[in-house]
């Protein structure tokens, strides 16, 4: 099987790698790159435990391919904190908004793409936004309270 | 209501709404789940499925997949009979091929396993395994499969004659027919709750590492039970050398588990035989279609149930026969004493002096299993009989399901009450319960709501679940899991700067067990919770356990935790006593200090005494100050609730949406409300998930329809209505806490209340019954039946 380097940007670090074609995305983070944060939960691009943001834009990583990553910027959710922890993983914990953590990277990083282009979310948006990503736990009200929670922090 | 704290926000004991010391770790992605172990030199494991439910295999042909570029090895059951672990006992003492040699039993049964570099090389390698097969007759209906001539399924059993795995019964059968002759209202009703799957985020999988030169094996595994699996394993494998001792167990974090996560399936014991054979770490995780397809589910109970009442409404006897289907193997995650689990606990919350109960088990060509989808052994196919069979009586009698529910609860001051099917229920207040969700969403007014909107052509109904749970196995008279009982315990050691270290035998899968154990010590002890480090799922530093499922945590380990916490207590004070040199009857304590009887400033604080226990303990004493508690719980714990629930249809699409949803729960003393209230969300999701959207079916050649997210439909934060949640609070006499458990009540409770709620709003068209999940489909053609489908 063919096989390309690709370079991209993951949390602001330029890495680069040798990859089948077929290598998902989801693969290359966290088996070439040991970012385990981002987790697999189906196979039919349903669940969006491995929700990452690609140029800024909520993907499931499990559907794309690491040479579609080729020269863009990757978020997981490693890439969140910087000197102290973002809003949202700040509301989460507050909120009580993750039980057993394995959707949670990926919710939140749909949660934190949903903030930065909504200033004030409804009710009714915060959910429809996070509609791809499953959660088994919570039954989604503490996730709703907290992606709230962070929207006003950030004012 | 919620329990006042005893302990300032500081120590942090029950009722005090800690933030999760879990969380840190979580938000970071910084978790360590199953799929995220990694190890110098690990290989892959991928599995061949069967695409039948019923075949002969004439040949599996290795000879392409050998030839894949990083294929190391194929695994058939061949290879594993070479060293007899080609078949392993299940749970319920039945046995389950772990690889077939003859025949398949079931679609996307385990064939072959492929060893690779890596995950991708694998994949490649299944797809070139070729595998001949001669279909055979299908026997997919569990009636069919009892009829006389009926093909036999387990051919492997010598004297097997027919596909009944079990005949189970309890109760009186001759007085409850007798009060069924005397009754003066009877109502049946055939009650079918689909077989579901409980689709944790995270599957199932493990990481098998034998090391060739000591003989030990760890195996980081995605388990609820790890101490369980651990003697499972030496039992299965000791005569190829696995010895106790040098098997250990790691249940990392894990990403949900709901009972999916008690058996032990093949890939798991196929995982360990491949780093045995190969002196290589071996890695496999299961997909998500070999997760729904294969691994264990749930329900799958058909029920005929029948319930008799005098001429006032009181009801009198209850009689239920069921027919369980099984799949291929029983392969349930029950107490061993209980084929049918706690079942019979299906007298729900009502006085019922006559009941009888029977359960038949049956093999059919579908996955095997029966566990329990968040709850307590078969207590949700119990509450659902009951809590659909009292609206079903309450519809022919014309009363309130609400006023035919108080007149038949077990009143608070007959408790302990001793059930017609022989459990003791601790204790309940059913009534404050039901009157307090009644208040709380306004009942009359939306009993008026509906009379108006009825008038006007509009579907709104409104639904009543009140469910008696029983939870927290159990008693060792009565329970244990292949002859082990089902204690549970705690270690916990003070350190000598009176911080703490607390080892369970349970396993977390999300509950939050390192917060809400930290808390019971900081209760029972006055050590900050902040300072108790909790750990678990490690079986060569953790004491032996049970696991956690059926709402055991709590009820069982938790009385461990707080057991062993009372036994340091009980040293700590013979140390305060020496250091404040007087007689221990002298001492008072409070969380985190014994002072002395009226001198208040006399007193040393569980710090200062911890710090003696290492440097200044009495002559004759041990040192140290530790304790090991294993609690043999003496019976188990009711937790119940009432649930009311208001739905509007669709006359158009007959899609239900609920519009309002009350919850009131009573699980005894609450340790930590936050958590508790998360417990009840999530378990008023999965409760909604099977009574309006999930099902797992076959159809008649045994394909399995829902068998990946495509069609098996996991609500999203869309589907899922705001839940409001509120408590009463009812004490387990029993339990030390007071506590009685409450990951699972509100999945048991909500699916009749939603049930309840769309047949109450097509009541009046002459609707008794319909059968979760209550799809748009279902409901629209019995509005086209009716003639008002719009």
């Amino acid at each position: 099987m063919a096989r390309h380097t690709v370079r991209l940007t993951v949390n602001g670090t330029p890495r680069e790698a040798d990859v089948e074609s077929r290598l998902l995305l989801v693969h290359l983070l966290r088996e070439s790159f040991r970012l385990t944060g981002t987790h697999i939960g189906c196979d039919t691009t349903h669940c969006g435990a491995c929700t990452v943001l690609l140029d800024g834009v909520p993907v499931k990583s499990c559907t794309v391919l690491a040479v579609q990553a080729d020269g863009r910027k990757v978020t997981t959710v490693e890439g969140l904190e910087t000197d102290k922890l973002h809003p949202i993983q700040e509301a989460f914990m507050e909120e009580h908004g993750l039980q057993c953590g394995f959707c949670t990277p990926g919710m939140m990083l749909t949660s934190a793409a949903l903030l930065e282009k909504t200033k004030n979310p409804g009710e009714d948006e915060i959910r429809h936004a996070i509609s791809g990503n499953l959660c088994r736990c919570t039954g989604y009200v503490n996730i709703v309270k907290a992606v709230q929670h962070a929207a006003a922090k950030l004012g | 209501m919620t329990t006042t704290p005893r302990t300032s926000p500081e120590i942090g004991g029950m009722g005090h709404s800690l933030k999760r010391k879990e969380d840190p770790r979580f938000i970071r992605g910084q978790g360590n789940y199953v799929d995220d172990v990694s190890l110098p030199g690990m290989l892959h494991m991928d599995i061949v499925r069967s695409p039948f439910a019923h075949a002969r295999i004439k040949k599996i042909d290795t000879t392409a997949a050998l030839k894949v570029p990083g294929v190391l090895a194929v695994i058939t059951g061949e290879t594993l009979a070479q060293f007899n672990l080609h078949w392993m006992p299940t749970l319920m003492s039945d046995t389950q091929m772990v690889l077939p040699t003859e025949k398949v039993m079931y679609q996307a049964q385990e064939v072959a396993a492929v060893i690779a570099t890596d995950r991708y090389t694998a994949a490649d390698g299944v797809a070139a395994v070729e595998v001949d097969y001669d279909p055979l007759p299908v026997v997919v209906d569990p009636f069919k499969a009892l009829e006389p001539g009926a093909p036999v399924l387990r051919t492997d059993k010598k004297d097997k004659k027919d596909n009944r795995i079990f005949h189970w019964e309890v109760g009186d059968r001759a007085g409850t027919d007798q009060a069924f002759k005397d009754a003066a209202a009877v109502v049946k009703q055939r009650i079918y709750i689909p077989r579901i799957h409980v689709a944790s985020i995270e599957t199932c999988g493990c990481v098998a590492s034998f090391n060739k030169t000591d003989g030990k094996l760890t195996v980081w595994m995605t388990t609820q039970a790890p101490h369980a699996i651990r003697t499972v394993f030496a039992l299965v494998a000791g005569h190829v050398g696995l010895s106790e001792e040098k098997i250990r167990i790691i249940s990392p974090d894990i990403g949900g588990g709901f009972g999916g996560k008690v058996p032990v399936y093949p890939g798991y014991v196929i995982a360990v035989a491949a780093s045995v054979v190969t002196g290589k770490p071996v890695k496999w995780v299961e997909d998500r279609m070999e997760n729904l397809q294969a691994d264990s589910f749930a329900r799958d109970y058909h029920i005929d149930a029948e319930l008799a009442a005098d001429k006032d409404g009181r009801m009198t006897a209850l009689r239920i026969k069921t027919l369980a289907d099984h799949g291929y193997a029983d392969a349930a995650a029950n107490p061993s004493k209980f084929p049918a689990g706690l079942f019979s606990i299906c007298t729900g919350s009502y006085d019922i002096k006559s009941a009888f109960v029977e359960v038949d088990g049956v093999y059919t060509n579908k996955a095997p299993g029966g566990i329990a989808y968040r709850c307590s052994f078969r207590v949700t196919e119990a509450a659902h009989a009951i809590e659909r069979m009292v609206d079903v009586l309450a519809q022919q009698l014309k009363i309130d399901p609400a006023l035919l529910r108080m007149k038949n609860f077990i009143p608070p001051d007959k408790f302990p009450y001793k059930s017609a099917t022989g459990w003791e229920y601790d204790s309940g207040n059913y009534a404050g319960a039901l009157n307090k969700a009644m208040d709380q969403i306004g009942y009359a007014a939306l009993r008026k709501e509906q009379a108006d909107k009825r008038a006007r052509g509009e579907l709104m109904g409104i639904g009543i679940c009140s469910f008696t749970e029983i939870v927290g196995a159990g008693p060792s008279k009565h329970f244990d899991i292949l002859g082990i009982k089902m204690f549970d315990s705690c270690e916990l050691r003070v350190h000598p700067t009176g911080k703490a270290l607390a080892r369970f035998g349970t396993k977390s899968q999300g509950q939050g067990h390192e917060t809400t154990y930290a808390q019971i010590i900081a209760e029972e002890l006055g050590i900050p919770a902040a300072h108790v480090q909790v750990e678990e799922g490690d079986t060569d530093t953790a004491p032996y356990g049970l696991g956690t499922y059926a709402s055991r945590s709590t009820p069982v380990a938790g009385a461990a935790g707080a057991m062993a916490a009372r036994k340091v207590r009980d040293k700590a004070k013979k140390i305060a006593a020496h250091l404040l040199e007087v007689a221990e009857e002298d001492l008072v304590w409070e969380p985190g200090k014994f002072s002395v009887k009226g001198a208040p400033n006399k007193a040393k604080t569980i710090q200062e005494i911890a710090l003696a226990a290492y440097t200044n303990h009495p002559q004759g004493m041990e040192a140290g100050l530790e304790a090991v508690n294993y609690y043999d719980p003496p019976n188990l714990t009711f937790p119940f609730g009432s649930y009311i629930c208001v739905v509007d249809i669709d006359r158009g699409t007959g899609e239900v949406k609920i519009r309002r949803f009350v919850a009131i729960d009573d699980c005894g003393n609450i340790i930590n409300p936050m958590i508790v209230q998360g417990q009840v969300h999530g378990g008023l999701t999965m409760g909604m998930a099977p009574a309006l959207l999930e099902e797992i079916s076959y159809d008649e050649s045994g394909n399995i329809q829902g068998g990946s997210f495509m069609d098996y439909l996991v609500p999203t934060a869309v589907e899922t209505p705001k839940w409001e949640t509120g408590h009463t609070v009812t004490p387990s006499p029993h339990h030390p806490l007071g506590a009685k458990g409450v990951g699972e009540s509100a999945t048991v409770g909500a699916p009749p209340a939603i049930a309840n709620a769309v047949v109450d709003a097509l009541a009046h068209l002459g609707v008794t019954h319909i059968d979760i999940p209550i799809t748009p489909e279902k409901v629209w053609r019995i509005l086209k039946d009716k003639g008002v489908a719009e």
